[in-house]
């Protein structure tokens, strides 16, 4: 409800927004796609041609394609499960009368300030480091045989590191969203003699769905997306038993310089990333009708 | 100056027609009070008079000067809002200075216009406040101060009691009309209460569907209501409607008696029924009574008239002060004055 | 809570809350801890909890590399973002919180899912645009990309903060005299202060440890501390010590404003949608 006036104003103040943020994802999404059917190596620049469906066909029948696209999907199940089942069981416990709960609250939040390369580098080094790490000397310590964690199982190991990051973050949600439960509806409960399980089955957790629902749903976007801690600890490798599609691709673009292989796996990447989207997308406009 | 015409205002949001068409003059000076239900546009039409809405047909004349076009701030018009609107990171000094620096006004000028605004309103006090730390009373004084600083040509004031308690708002409605005497500004005022209607104006606008119903003083508009609508929206207790034969025997589709126009007694009169709420105010007596084919009526006894629940009494309405309507709720016989919006009587 | 809880159940809560927390947040205090041993005690077994502490390896790192400089890349490149960000979105937000069309949901909604794009999607043609440009291993380029990545999130916040502000207040200042652009500076941006502090917070926050374009598209000269700490992981990956001493540098200053901006994390990143 407005003036003539202050509607054209409003459409010429929303304009910058709108035209940046077309330009940023419609004109390289443009390019990507028009890149998938090139065949096209920086290394060889002049040998560009129309590939049709070759980058495609060659990007997915590559094995390695195969086990990006599992590791992606165990690397988020993995986190996601971790992630949730934790962030359940500490926001319950920060949700108790806690001494010092400013304090707590801090240290559960940390990890989630750390840069990605400062966190994968002292889980690799300081904590998971198969001689010198915390683990093997507990493990020394207990008389077990070390692991070398990014040798043996690199895929869980940095499942572990994103996990450790991305728990504080769920738990924080989590943690909001169960302090928003109307007390009145809690005691209601307990008047009919609900016991502390029933309660948390039937009013705490139903209340808590919808956060559950956003935390998977950002949380899976950004872990579509993990980058960083591959390239910092396990270089996709070994092989390419810790390569996600994400890697796989920055792999074809930047050290193969296949930009045409890149660019088909981009949109592959994309496609992917849309099937979540379209779920959260839905969630939120729902919330915006309120 | 300021008198304020409307000629043949439309506003339309989306597919909602909110105002089909109103025209309407106000005369300098003058307090005019909208009033309807909840919905009926009335504050839709004040928004725009002050210039926050565009119109979607007609035309706003101030003093004589179409208006339609002009930006809020170009219409010399100050607003007082039902939120009071203050800036709350403003001290009471910044808030009711804040239209005089908008103006780009002389800093010991805007001083001395702030002072004096603040003495009037009783708030010197409190000038170096923020709107956080004052009552409910005193923003609302503080949101008046705001708008007469500009000495604007009218003051629109859209609900501003309804945020304060029941005493709280009779002392303001009373500080209001104090003002308006004062200041002899037109005014604009919108409320649901017909109360506060007929208390503050010289000339009420009754609002139902965006349509004006009646436009006259509040002892027009309670002795000579255009239709039914005016008449039920006047008056408190609320008129008393009557169909059916009762009505047949009026020639009239409808009848309607006031509660205060019915004499009640325990022995005889026109009707009879039997009592299913007494309130008793010690001033007054209020019936509702249960008279069978007629229906329930709501009746008033001067003082303390001693019935109770179950007892019957029996009602008679004065037929002088018997209002009849036709099918379509339009009143039959008397001719009030119907819509008038030539308004070239100012009535005290 | 109305019922009175036992203290012991209180205490019980307090120690196993504490016990978690710390081992959660261990590996950032034995980070700390490793900063300030010789490289000797920083690798010994059993580890070492207590030692003589040196800062040794701070001033190592402060001399040797190039922190200093690469920590100004990131202020700059996090900064800078950060305010070119706001200097759009607040237009944006004011528009859409008060002056909403028909569709302004739907303009959200889109805004929203650029964000959802995955940044390997447009790998490819953002480095090419980058090379022909010569946009590669500059602040401006990657200030200009993370400007862009967090705008949705930016204009989501302060849409969320604002519609909080009633419109009456906005409107009172227009019957007022005052023109848009005072009415923003005047009106709105004060009484949004907190919100706009909360907002610039998380995405410095964002920003400062954004690590998938610092780290393709930038290499010595614009790289931020994300890239600087990531070149840790070859060569001087053996000297825990000083790797401890530069990530605590890197993120002591982030770590610290995140503490104080955990609310607006959880409006930010969800986008209001749990509150």
């Amino acid at each position: 409800m407005a003036t003539a006036h202050t509607r054209t104003l409003s459409r010429l103040m929303i304009a910058p927004s709108v035209v940046m943020l077309l330009a940023w994802m419609a004109i390289p999404l443009a390019m990507t796609i028009y890149f998938s059917f090139q065949r096209y190596n920086l290394l060889n620049p002049s040998r560009r041609r129309f590939a049709g469906w070759f980058n495609y066909e060659f990007f997915v029948t590559d094995p390695a394609f195969f086990a990006a696209l599992t590791n992606t999907l165990v690397l988020v199940g993995g986190v996601l499960v971790i992630t949730i089942v934790g962030g359940i069981l500490f926001a319950l416990l920060l949700d108790q009368p806690i001494f010092g709960q400013g304090i707590v609250r801090i240290l559960f939040i940390s990890p989630f300030f750390i840069m990605p390369t400062v966190s994968a580098l002292i889980w690799k080094n300081m904590m998971m480091n198969p001689v010198f790490g915390i683990f093997a000397n507990i493990a020394k310590s207990l008389g077990l045989q070390p692991i070398d964690w990014f040798a043996s199982v690199p895929l869980l190991s940095i499942i572990i590191i994103v996990a450790w990051q991305w728990l504080p973050f769920a738990t924080l949600i989590l943690l909001t969203a169960l302090q928003s439960l109307d007390s009145e509806q809690r005691d209601a409960a307990e008047m009919d003699g609900a016991k502390p399980v029933a309660l948390f089955f039937y009013i705490t957790l139903p209340h808590m769905s919808r956060a559950i629902t956003v935390v998977v749903l950002i949380e899976t976007i950004f872990l579509l997306s993990i980058f960083a801690e591959i390239l910092v600890t396990t270089n996709g490798g070994p092989g390419v038993a810790s390569t996600n599609l994400t890697f796989l691709i920055y792999a074809r673009a930047l050290l193969q310089f296949d930009v045409g292989g890149a660019a088909a796996g981009g949109i592959i990447a994309v496609i992917l990333a849309n099937i979540v989207a379209i779920f959260l997308i839905r969630m939120i406009g729902k919330n915006l009708e309120a | 100056m300021g008198s304020i015409r409307l000629e043949s205002v439309r506003k339309v949001f989306g597919d909602a027609e909110v105002i089909p068409g109103v025209d309407l003059k106000i005369n300098d000076g003058e307090f005019i009070v909208f009033v309807g239900p909840s919905g009926c546009g009335k504050s839709t039409l004040l928004r725009l008079i002050a210039g926050l809405e565009d119109l979607t047909g007609g035309k706003v004349l101030i003093d004589d000067k179409d208006v339609t076009g002009n930006a809020p701030a170009k219409r010399r018009l100050a607003m007082v809002f039902q939120s009071y609107a203050l800036y709350p990171h403003m001290s009471v000094f910044n808030n009711i200075a804040f239209p005089l620096k908008m103006a780009e006004m002389e800093k010991t000028a805007i001083d001395k216009k702030v002072r004096d605004a603040a003495d009037t309103l009783n708030l010197t006090d409190y000038l170096h406040r923020k709107p956080g730390q004052l009552s409910g009373g005193q923003r609302q004084r503080v949101a008046i101060g705001r708008a007469i600083v500009r000495e604007p040509v009218a003051f629109l004031f859209d609900e501003p009691l309804s945020n304060l308690d029941a005493a709280l708002r009779v002392n303001m409605r009373h500080e209001i009309s104090q003002l308006h005497h004062q200041l002899n500004t037109t005014m604009i005022y919108v409320t649901h209460d017909q109360v506060e209607a007929m208390t503050l104006a010289d000339r009420i606008v009754v609002l139902n569907e965006g349509r004006v119903e009646q436009f006259g003083s509040p002892l027009q508009l309670y002795q000579k209501p255009s239709n039914r609508f005016v008449a039920g929206f006047i008056g408190s207790p609320m008129m008393n409607f009557i169909e059916g034969p009762t009505a047949a025997e009026h020639d009239a589709h409808t009848i309607g008696v006031r509660p205060e126009h019915i004499i009640v007694s325990k022995k005889k009169g026109t009707w009879s029924g039997v009592v299913t709420i007494a309130e008793h105010l010690g001033a007054d007596t209020f019936l509702r009574v249960e008279c069978g084919a007629i229906g329930t009526i709501t009746a008033r006894a001067s003082g303390e008239f001693t019935v109770g629940y179950g007892d019957t009494v029996f009602l008679t309405p004065d037929s002088k002060k018997t209002y009849r309507f036709d099918k379509n709720g339009r009143t039959i016989g008397h001719r009030p004055q119907q819509a008038d919006t030539t308004g070239n009587q100012k009535t005290p | 809570m109305a019922r009175a809880m036992g203290l012991r159940r209180r205490i019980g809560f307090t120690f196993l809350a504490w016990g978690i927390g710390l081992i959660v947040f261990f590996p950032i205090f034995w980070m700390l801890l490793t900063s300030f041993k010789t490289e000797g005690d920083a690798i010994a077994s059993p580890p070492l909890l207590f030692y003589a502490a040196t800062i040794e390896n701070y001033l190592e790192v402060l001399a040797r590399s190039n922190y200093f400089k690469h920590f100004m890349n990131s202020v700059i490149i996090a900064g800078g973002s950060t305010i070119l960000a706001l200097i759009v979105a607040i237009p944006a937000a004011w528009s859409m919180a008060f002056s909403p069309t028909k569709q302004t949901k739907n303009i959200l909604m889109w805004m929203l899912s650029t964000k959802m794009l995955p940044p390997v999607g447009v790998l490819v043609p953002i480095y090419l645009l980058f090379l022909q440009w010569g946009l590669l291993d500059t602040k401006f380029g990657l200030t200009i990309i993370l400007m862009l990545i967090n705008l949705p999130i930016v204009i989501w916040m302060l849409y969320t903060y604002f519609k909080e502000i009633p419109g009456e207040i906005l409107e009172a200042s227009r019957m007022d005299g005052a023109v848009l652009w005072k009415e923003i500076i005047y009106v709105l941006l004060p009484m949004a202060v907190p919100g706009i502090a909360s907002t610039m917070l998380l995405n410095v926050i964002l920003a400062w440890n954004e690590a998938f374009w610092t780290l393709n598209l930038t290499a010595a000269n614009a790289a931020p501390l994300t890239a600087f700490i990531a070149a840790f992981s070859s060569p001087e990956g053996l000297f825990w010590a000083k790797l401890s001493a530069a990530s605590t540098m890197a993120i002591a200053p982030i770590l610290i404003l995140g503490w104080f901006s955990q609310r607006q994390l959880v409006r930010g990143l969800t986008f209001g949608a749990v509150k």
